[in-house]
């Protein structure tokens, strides 16, 4: 078969509901995968890969840089920021690195030149390899406030060779949690049997519409009798595609750091029938576009 | 002098405003001419930043002195660099609040918190 080049994002509501005991169990069963952490705020993927020949690389934003002696207090940055990242103060601009975006329009609209763009690291990726699965990392450091500009370089690592990506999102559903699903062929929903569980996955439900994403919920922590977040798929008529038991040895083993498909069959079933049924349900919105 | 209350009508009688910068009003008390301006706040509805424009609108607006029950980081780095004493309200109305500063008997606010960035309202 040609190479696919699918990306699957797997997101959830709220944190703890599963989003990387699935996303690294579907890398482990595809035979070529990338598995793309953009959890950056607390990464812990390479906890269960551990990869080795890892690689580093900073990532930095630009913020502006005043030299005062050619500013003339017009003012014309700090009305232009939308962030207020710019105040004007005791004849001085002041920079607000914090609350910069980066978007660089003070720069533009500054008629002395007086500003300039100075870089700022913010984090890192790391990128190393465990056995047939790339496993890139965004690192955001202690303190930084928005992690979307290390997922925006992430991303460029979901073009690769390999038949699958697997992009690990950051919890719950604002900017960053945008930013990962943006080129996502697919996205999986992790959620659990709880009120506050339904309750986020309503929520994130409504960013894939809104994105008007191809999603399927994988639902985590199964028990016997009523599921909550069964009844929430049921009543909107959300595809479930996947069931994960609420299971002490599963519980054990992944909080141990280990990939239960590779050590247990049971498992190994579960995660492998939920990648056929990603593929296929891509394959056919493929087929369904092609027609349109 | 000059002394900014953030304030959620336009009444000395009422309360001050439990946010510096997300409070709808500002009351501007001039004590040298016991003239009292109320100002809307338009920092209030900023995205994000709040703060420092609210600040930033408070020194252009010649303040000497910030009354309020609380005040975040980025917001008082800003009135910091313009010398603006920050002093922490009491639970009276906004003209009580003002006499008891007047009186001396309102102390600087020492606790400055993170900011709420949209969480806080």
């Amino acid at each position: 078969m040609e190479n696919k080049h699918l990306k699957i994002a797997i997101l959830s509501g709220k944190g703890g509901t599963g989003k990387t005991l699935v996303s690294v169990n579907l890398a482990s069963v595809a035979d070529y995968a990338k598995y793309i952490d953009c959890d950056v705020e607390e990464p812990n993927g390479h906890l269960f890969f551990k990869p080795i020949g890892s690689r580093t690389k900073d990532v930095c934003v630009g913020v502006p840089r005043v030299d005062q002696s050619m500013c003339n207090g017009c003012r014309k940055c700090v009305d232009f920021c939308q962030f207020n990242a710019l105040v004007y103060v005791g004849n001085k601009l002041k920079i607000l690195d914090e609350l910069c975006h980066s978007c660089g329009g003070c720069m533009l609209v500054c008629p002395k030149k007086a500003l300039h763009e100075t870089k700022l690291k913010i984090g890192e990726i790391v990128c190393g390899v465990s056995d047939h699965v790339a496993v890139v990392s965004g690192i955001l450091k202690e303190g930084e406030t928005s992690g979307v500009p290390i997922i925006r370089q992430l991303l460029g690592y979901a073009n690769g060779q390999m038949d699958y990506t697997f992009i690990d999102c950051p919890p719950g559903s604002a900017c960053t949690v945008m930013e990962s699903i943006k080129v996502a062929d697919y996205c999986v929903i992790v959620a659990e049997p709880t009120v506050f569980g339904v309750h986020n996955l309503n929520m994130v439900y409504e960013l894939v519409k809104l994105f008007n994403k191809t999603h399927g919920v994988v639902l985590n922590k199964c028990i016997d009798g009523q599921n909550l977040a069964e009844d929430f798929c049921l009543k909107n008529k959300i595809n479930v595609i996947g069931k994960i038991p609420f299971d002490e040895t599963l519980g054990l083993m992944n909080s141990n750091g280990i990939i239960v498909a590779n050590e247990l069959d049971a498992y190994k079933k579960i995660f492998n029938s939920l990648l056929e049924k990603i593929t296929k349900e891509i394959d056919d919105e493929a087929a369904i576009d092609l027609k349109r | 002098m000059k002394i900014t209350v953030p304030v959620n009508e336009e009444s000395i009688e009422g309360n001050v405003g439990q946010s510096f910068a997300r409070s709808p009003y500002f009351l501007i008390f001039d004590t040298d001419t016991n003239e009292r301006l109320f100002m809307k706040n338009d920092a209030a509805e900023s995205q994000g930043g709040a703060g420092p424009k609210a600040a930033q609108f408070i020194i252009d607006q010649k303040t000497d002195v910030l009354l309020v029950p609380r005040c975040g980081g980025n917001a008082a780095d800003v009135l910091n660099a313009a010398d603006i004493d920050i002093y922490k309200v009491k639970n009276i109305s906004v003209i009580e609040n003002i006499e008891t500063f007047i009186a001396g008997k309102l102390s600087i606010l020492d606790e400055i918190h993170p900011g709420f960035h949209n969480h806080g309202k």
